[in-house]
């Protein structure tokens, strides 16, 4: 059985059908990508998917249960965790606060607690912040905990907000244009963290990206979505030689 | 903001330092070494510390902005005193029902107005907050447009200190837990909040609640102390006299909030001594602080333990 599963899935907004008729399935510890030219709606499906937007029709199940109408909070809870085109970080914070927050869901001590400062509010922290030290020192950001998250240079920004997506210890990570704004070098390393996150915490990812070399390289199956539609679906070294995707991106022939 | 080891001695220390504080205060009011005019001064500086404290919580911290703190407050003061007025009940009856009283208001008006974003927020507060100040207009049990006369003064040094005490204790306490990491991201970024897991909605409205439960307890102890309370008292200019101690401290700070509320009380006590040229004045200082330090006294940064330290110990 697959991870995911969308059918039919259809969204528009006003008059513009932004997702038509998506059909996806997503299995274990798999990496797909999803590409396509700019507005093709490639965000709106992962907006869909984590329930910022409510689909007009069809169905997303994922681990066999449907996420339809669930709130975004609860999708996460349910095992998603994504990144944004435009970084979202909690801008004002520290590094360490960035990641602390992805664990509130899982809070150890209780409210009053928190209030009264009980022997399980001191454990709980300890046991929150040595958590979080242990994923920025993946990330190689440990040294850096207590700057402020806008202060970063922007790849450590990109880096801190995978590292936050991952402390809500999903199943599935969605990343929405990692390598934005990277140079080439970034990127490489960007590949082989992607690489091994998979292994390391046994995830599937799903991940928009423009950067040609980055998709290929590391995408087990790529879907090539154009106008709300999926037109491709496949290997990389299939897509690549797909009519359809070459005309969506560089335009038909002019006879 | 990293406070995780409990450590007794510090503990014992803080209580010493409280308690002498406490003393010395009690001792120079009952010597009558401390003018009534001080006292009184003393007495709103507390009552606008817990304001400030209250307001920065939803404002600054949660980054909603409302501006009907003082409805909130009147509720409060209404509340006790029926308790304690009509009803006879003790002091302590009025302010744990006044609290309460609060607390449900914050909770009815903020369940709706909390799906609205800043400007709107702020209005719908607002207009919130008049409600409150019209219906109390329109009771006659309360004494309508008139107000309550003839309450007793209950509201001694003591409560008082507790009173800021505790809403210090308990929004400082709040603030520096994983639920207070939650609110603050609810003012960071409200979408990626969400996706992070965290129920913004349900923070939201708590804060706004224990924002309205503490403006509550403000009231209390404001009509106990000042005889008589009427509903022009709690219009919306008390919410915006709130709303500078705040902004004027930093939003997000709670030390500043405190240093604030305390600048301010003390500017308009300072101030009457100029009736004519009294608003001019004050207005004049809230414009130069702003031009010259517009994220407020404070920012959003704490003075704490660490900052005290290095004062006293010099440069370092």
């Amino acid at each position: 059985m697959s991870l995911m599963e969308i059918k039919n899935l259809h969204k528009s907004f006003g008059g513009l059908s932004a997702v038509l008729n998506f059909n996806f399935n997503l299995e274990n510890n798999e990496l797909v990508g999803l590409i396509g030219p700019n507005g093709a709606g490639k965000t709106t499906v992962f907006n869909l998917i984590t329930g910022v937007y409510k689909p007009d029709k069809g169905n997303i199940d994922f681990e066999d249960r449907s996420l339809v109408g669930l709130h975004p909070y609860d999708i996460c809870k349910r095992g998603i965790a994504r990144t944004f085109q435009n970084i979202r970080l909690f801008r004002d914070l520290t590094v360490l606060d960035n990641v602390r927050i992805a664990f509130h869901k899982d809070v150890q001590y209780g409210f009053l607690s928190a209030i009264f400062r009980t022997p399980g509010f001191f454990r709980g922290e300890a046991e929150m912040e040595a958590k979080a030290r242990e994923f920025l020192k993946i990330f190689k950001l440990d040294n850096k905990r207590d700057e402020i998250a806008s202060n970063l240079p922007y790849g450590e920004q990109r880096r801190l907000e995978i590292a936050r997506a991952l402390a809500t210890r999903p199943t599935m990570l969605i990343l929405d244009e990692p390598a934005a704004g990277m140079n080439p070098q970034e990127t490489q390393e960007l590949m082989q963290l992607i690489k091994w996150l998979r292994q390391e915490f046994k995830l599937a990812i799903l991940l928009i990206e423009h950067d040609m070399p980055l998709v290929m390289g590391v995408c087990e199956r790529i879907y090539v979505l154009d106008y709300g539609q999926v037109i491709a679906e496949g290997k990389p070294e299939e897509i690549r030689n797909n009519k359809k995707v070459i005309e969506a991106y560089l335009g038909e022939e002019v006879n | 903001m990293q406070i995780y080891k409990h450590s007794w001695t510090r503990f014992v220390a803080e209580v010493a330092v409280l308690v002498a504080l406490f003393t010395l205060v009690q001792y120079a009011i009952t010597t009558e070494l401390l003018s009534q005019y001080y006292e009184i001064n003393l007495n709103s500086m507390c009552i606008n510390i817990i304001l400030a404290v209250s307001l920065n919580l939803i404002n600054g911290f949660t980054g909603q902005l409302s501006l009907g703190h003082a409805g909130f407050m009147a509720v409060g003061a209404y509340v006790s005193v029926i308790m304690t007025n009509r009803l006879d009940l003790p002091f302590i009856a009025g302010v744990l029902a006044a609290c309460l009283a609060a607390a449900l208001a914050g909770f009815i008006i903020g369940v709706p107005t909390l799906r609205l974003k800043g400007d709107y927020l702020a209005i719908a507060t607002l207009g919130f907050g008049e409600i409150i100040r019209v219906v109390l207009q329109n009771i006659d049990y309360v004494g309508g447009p008139s107000g309550i006369m003839g309450i007793e003064k209950l509201t001694t040094w003591g409560w008082l200190f507790a009173s800021t005490l505790i809403t210090l204790i308990v929004i400082i306490n709040l603030v520096n837990s994983s639920y207070g990491r939650a609110i603050i991201s609810v003012r960071e970024d409200e979408v990626a909040a969400e996706l992070m897991g965290i129920n913004t909605t349900r923070y939201k409205v708590m804060a706004f609640v224990i924002g309205a439960m503490f403006a509550g307890l403000a009231g209390a102890l404001y009509a106990h102390y000042f005889y008589i309370i009427k509903p022009d008292t709690f219009n919306f200019l008390k919410s915006f006299d709130i709303l500078v101690m705040v902004v004027l401290g930093g939003l997000g700070s709670t030390t500043g909030a405190v240093i604030a509320a305390i600048f301010i009380t003390t500017l308009t006590a300072a101030l009457q001594s100029f009736p004519a040229i009294r608003m001019i004045l004050y207005a004049l200082i809230l414009i130069i602080v702003m031009i010259y330090r517009p994220q407020g006294l404070m920012g959003n940064k704490e003075m704490g333990r660490k900052t005290l330290a290095r004062l006293w110990g010099g440069k370092k």
